[in-house]
């Protein structure tokens, strides 16, 4: 079972975009790797013929009809904007094109 | 005669009510006043509104006067874990990311509770995003357990539950995830509940773990909670994931606190080693009890439970690690532009403010999570822990051919101090040991108060659970074993808390 | 980072000796449901920015997502349409990622448990032959919001300082189709691409699940391609062996005429790299329909891990057979098979129905005779000027005349206006350019021009009188009995009647007098 080196966090935290200090990595590589250590248990478990189970509930086929419902007002949606313009989100640049 | 407004149970109160002996206005008012002169020290609220809670009881009041037809518990007042949505009023989920959020929306449950007439005191306190057992993860400081206002008061709705033990509250809404309503009410001698995941509608309850979270009643007596959850409970079609039937017969069932016949399962691997003796003794008496009240006591074996805290603490962090990625300042919330950056990027933003605005535990468990899903991780990590969890669900199920309902503790230990459990992620995690494996297999739970501890005299509780839609069994169950208690204790466990200090001499 | 020195291509031509294409086709479909994908908001197009926006879509903390039963049935009928397995049990899943434009930081889509998979398309290439396109799979997914770029040059995303995201799209349903790679296709492998979208077009119409208009982004195409050294024939074993090439994918393609510049161009780029010996660098391009080149956009990494797992707010989609088979019954009938049809139906011959099908002119067509029209007319008036503009203006005719509004309507009318000898071929055509130039409809602008027939015998028998009189020679020829030079005679009678009149009528008058 590998266990997370300071790279491996610090390439995580970027996946998850929490700007970690040095610190933070630190200290989190080591609680990772105990926390690691004990969830690693469940490996032990013979499970190769075993349907995982995303769902407490074998509910299927839950949809709705295709009738409008009432939106929110744009003020509403933008009320808690920390920046708009143009009744819409304003954004800092983004780097990557889509 | 007069009735003790903070003292009496919900069902009293609704009586109250109903007969016109008190009027909304006058209970909501006396529950702001304990509020006032003791949640400085508890600090089981983030916010309270008493504009918003005196507006309601007086439109119930009126209401009530006009004659007519009203819910049993409409006037009724009720705190809300500050994890549901609640429209106009702040919702922080015990996050800095979220301060000062008023959400345009209420939550399913909210709503339910508000056509019900119930007036909504206020937000409670948790652990930031449901992570945690103590509410010392909280970002606005910890709950104190009325108890011992130095221990925690269990999370991560510590609180709800503080809040109801303190008579600040007859009713209080809490999520439970691992045990996080469970777990409270056991260290605070109160009553605590997690329907059948799919059984209270999750529209508006801010996800920590989509597949494991469930609302539910934290109150003071059983058939409180039966009430409580007939209001809350019930189909909903705004989230996919609710069951399409009616609430099973909680409140009949509460009423009728039958043990007879019953067969009641102790699970061998929950409540051994590890558990404190003075929980364990208290919980072998509640045993007897039912044994003696003609439940037939079995034991039974649920050999991977071993194994559910390490599948817990894949499957959370894992579905946390994506319900949080909606915070990322842009569209709501804080934003936090990092130090010593000219003109940043949207992408410099997202992890400055994600940094800023998470506490340590959320951090480590997103973490955790993007890891055990990552590519070539995802099998051994997450996809192995969905398999224990099948292995878990079938252990239930096995169970319950041999037993009605399954008992256990609820927790390993009473309340321990603040600050005990900081240092080691894992010995926190261990306070949820006897609670997880419910949630994983998404049968409901219930916890009631078992009696005091002898090492510390603090309060343990006993965990029932049952198969999933047969809530009401919990009840029934709980109601029995709480009447026979109560004759034993001459009287409600919290009466034997401290008397917390009051400001202004008020009650 | 705009380039303003042009990447290296090699000659197509030449490239094809050396290399043999393989290619892989992405579209996205835009559902013309009534609400969003996963909650009630109307999907109006063009609304007020952040006016069709609820806690679901907007992603605010509490919220789920509903699938939108229409959706998924749509989604089954374009699986049936393409022939594909409907599955009988699917999920859901989060393709996680962090982007503005997408509310929760994670893309409800499916992974890898599509709804439909295994299908294929037929596809009539412009000299006939039919082309098999396999088809991997087609899964449901959500739409991102919008984002303006501000500040930038070009108004794209390269040196913008900030965005203006607005969320009515999040949320719309989309279909993905996936091809299989397509190989096989050799050097007609851009026509090939071209003719796949464009039938996927037109299927998509027929089964009235979009209105799959790509100038309005209800229909996009990702082109992917690579290529292989070439060892024979493209449908060989020989190359079949070969191991692809690294591919690139190509976004913005947003026409039937990108789709097969920009493959075109892609294969080309590639050689030239290849020849060079260095190794194609995987990433996304973007196209650019003015300069005919790609560039650049960013590193398609397989670094990009989205931690798929199914989607834990929603439950399984299980199709019974029985809904899957009530919607295999309202499946229209096939285009293949509708267009054979059709061309019995009007008399085309093969030659003029393979125009109109090429210039994905079917559905104008049958339209047009709808509205009244004759196959012919409809058939001359669509492919003749219209087509000619639009293929000027780098458009296919459809969206061109959607551009200039024109429609089927309007032919009939034309139609109409010559049939009641309002006017002649000649001065139809005129009307018709009026039309194109946004003049107004066709009895508009024969009324504004005032250009009409002249039925009236008197002008017409001045003028025949004048040209007579001034045509001795040719006038004693047809008195002698050389009927046919009555046509220098009606030239000139048209002439003088600046065209305004019947040429038969012409002709009727002058041999009246003369014989």
């Amino acid at each position: 079972m590998s266990a997370l080196s300071r790279d491996d966090v610090a390439h995580l935290a970027g996946l998850a975009r929490i700007d970690l200090s040095d610190a933070e990595l630190d200290r989190m590589v080591g609680e990772l790797g105990v926390i690691l250590e004990s969830v690693a248990k469940v490996q032990e478990v013979a499970a190769a013929d075993i349907e995982p189970m995303s769902h407490p509930m074998p509910l299927t086929n839950v949809t709705r009809p295709d009738e409008v419902r009432p939106s929110l007002g744009a003020d509403e949606v933008l009320a808690a904007a920390p920046a708009q313009e143009l009744q819409r989100f304003s954004v800092p640049r983004i780097l990557a094109e889509d | 005669m007069a009735i003790d407004i903070t003292r009496a149970s919900a069902a009293e109160l609704a009586h109250a009510l109903a007969s016109r002996e008190l009027s909304s206005v006058e209970v909501v008012q006396a529950q702001l006043d304990r509020i006032a002169a003791v949640d400085g020290e508890v600090h089981a609220f983030l916010h309270v509104d008493p504009e918003g809670a005196l507006t309601a009881a007086k439109d119930v009041d009126d209401r009530r006067a006009a004659g007519e037809d009203l819910h049993v518990l409409a006037g009724v007042p009720i705190a809300v874990k500050d994890v549901m949505a609640t429209k106009g009023l702040p919702t922080t989920c015990g996050s800095r990311i979220l301060q000062g959020w008023v959400p345009p929306y209420d939550a399913t449950l909210v709503a339910r509770l508000r056509a019900a007439g119930m007036p909504i005191l206020g937000k409670t306190n948790m652990d930031e995003f449901a992570m945690g057992s103590s509410t010392e993860h909280s970002a606005y400081g910890p709950s104190h357990n009325p108890w011992d206002l130095e221990r925690i008061p269990g999370g991560s709705g510590g609180g709800s539950s503080a809040a109801v033990a303190a008579y600040e509250a007859p009713l209080a809404i809490g999520t439970d995830t691992g045990g996080s309503i469970r777990q409270p009410a056991a260290v605070t001698g109160t009553v605590g509940v997690k329907p059948t995941y799919g059984g209270v509608s999750r529209y508006g309850l801010v996800a920590l773990a989509s597949s494991l979270d469930q609302a539910g009643p934290c109150t003071r007596t059983v058939l409180d909670a039966a009430l409580l959850h007939s209001v809350i409970g019930g189909h909903d079609p705004m989230d996919s994931t609710s069951i399409d039937a009616p609430v099973p017969p909680v409140v009949e069932a509460a009423r009728r606190a039958e043990v007879r016949g019953l067969r009641v399962g102790i699970v061998k691997e929950l409540g051994g080693e590890g558990y404190q003796a003075g929980v364990r003794t208290r919980f072998e008496e509640s045993v007897k009890l039912l044994q003696d009240a003609g439940a037939e006591v079995v034991e039974v074996s649920c050999p991977h439970f071993d194994y559910a805290l390490a599948a817990y603490y894949l499957i959370l962090p894992s579905e946390a690690s994506s319900n949080l990625a909606k915070f990322d300042a842009m569209r709501y919330g804080l934003r936090v532009l990092p130090e010593g950056v000219d003109d940043p990027s949207a992408e410099q933003v997202m992890a400055a403010t994600r940094d800023a605005g998470f506490g340590a535990e959320v951090k480590r468990r997103i973490i955790l999570g993007t890891y055990a899903l990552s590519s070539g991780y995802y099998d051994a990590y997450y996809g192995q822990a969905q398999k224990v969890r099948r292995l878990i669900a079938n252990d239930f199920a096995a169970a319950f051919e041999q037993a009605d309902v399954l008992v256990s503790p609820t927790a390993p230990t009473t309340a321990f101090k603040l600050g005990d459990k900081l240092e080691d992620p894992m010995a926190m995690y261990l306070n949820d040991i006897a609670t997880i494996p419910a949630n994983l297999a998404g049968v409901p739970g219930m916890s009631i108060p078992s009696g005091l501890a002898d090492e510390d005299g603090l309060p343990a509780g006993i965990q029932l659970l049952a198969p999933a839609g047969r809530d009401e069994r919990l009840y029934g169950v709980g109601a029995a074993l709480e009447r026979m208690l109560l004759d034993q204790w001459g009287g409600p466990l919290l009466t034997r808390a401290p008397e917390l200090e009051v400001k202004g001499g008020a009650r | 980072m705009t380039t303003t020195t042009s990447e290296p291509i090699v000659d197509y031509d030449e490239a094809l000796e050396r290399y043999d294409p393989v290619m892989g086709l992405e579209v996205h479909v835009e559902l013309n449901t009534a609400t969003k994908m996963f909650c009630g908001c109307a999907t109006e197009f063009g609304a007020e920015p952040n006016t069709q926006v609820c806690p679901v879509c907007l992603g605010l903390p509490g919220a789920l997502p509903v699938v939108n039963e229409k959706a998924v049935e749509s989604a089954i009928r374009i699986g049936l349409a393409l022939d594909c397995e409907i599955a009988e049990w699917c999920r859901f899943a989060r393709k996680n990622y962090f982007y503005p434009d997408m509310p929760k930081n994670f893309q409800t889509s499916q992974y890898d448990e599509p709804i439909a998979s295994n299908g294929h398309l037929d596809v009539e290439l412009e000299d006939g032959t039919v082309f098999r396109v396999e088809i991997e799979r087609a899964h449901m997914e959500e739409d991102t919001g919008k984002s303006l770029h501000v500040g930038g040059a070009t108004g794209r995303i390269h040196g913008a300082e900030y965005s203006l995201v607005d969320y009515n799209r999040a949320g719309i349903p989309l279909i993905e189709i996936v091809t299989k790679p397509i190989t096989a296709a050799g050097r007609r492998a851009p026509e090939v691409a071209r003719a796949y979208v464009s039938a996927l077009r037109e299927l998509l119409r027929a089964l009235g699940v979009s209105d799959v208009k790509m100038e309005q982004g209800s229909m996009r195409c990702d082109a992917n391609v690579s290529l292989r050294p070439r060892a024979g024939e493209p449908t060989s074993q020989e190359q079949a062996a070969v191991p692809l090439g690294t591919r690139t994918e190509t976004k913005n393609v947003n026409s039937l005429r990108s789709v097969e510049r920009a493959v075109r161009y892609e294969i080309s780029r590639h050689a030239a790299v290849l020849d060079s010996g260095a190794k194609v660098t995987q990433e996304t391009r973007h196209w650019h329909e003015d300069t005919g080149v790609t560039t650049s956009g960013r590193e398609k990494s397989d670094a990009e891990d989205y931690r798929y797992f199914p989607e834990p707010d929603l439950v399984p989609v299980a199709p019974s057979r029985e809904v899957v088979e009530r919607l295999r019954g309202t499946l229209p009938e096939p285009p293949a098979q509708r267009r054979k049809r059709l061309q019995s139906d009007w008399g085309y011959s093969d030659l003029e129905m393979r125009d109109v099908v090429n210039a994905g002119l079917v559905e104008m067509v049958a339209e047009t005779v709808a509205a009244g029209a004759t196959p012919a007319g409809a058939r001359k008036w669509w492919t003749g000027e219209v087509a000619r503009r639009a293929n000027a203006e780098g458009q296919d005719v459809v969206s061109y005349a959607a551009l200039l509004g024109v429609r089927p309507a309007h032919v009939a009318e034309l139609e109409g206006l010559v049939k009641d000898g309002r006017l002649n071929d000649s001065l139809a055509r005129q009307v018709w350019q009026g039309v194109l130039d946004g003049e107004g409809g066709p009895t508009q602008v024969a009324d504004a021009r005032g250009l009409r027939l002249d039925q009236d015998s008197g002008a017409l028998e001045v003028a025949v009188d004048k040209v007579i009189e001034a045509n001795p020679d040719v006038v004693q020829k047809i008195r002698a009995g050389k009927v046919q030079a009555a046509g220098a005679l009606i030239g000139q009678v048209m002439k003088e009647m600046r065209g305004q009149a019947d040429a038969g009528r012409a002709r009727e008058l002058i041999l009246a007098k003369l014989t």
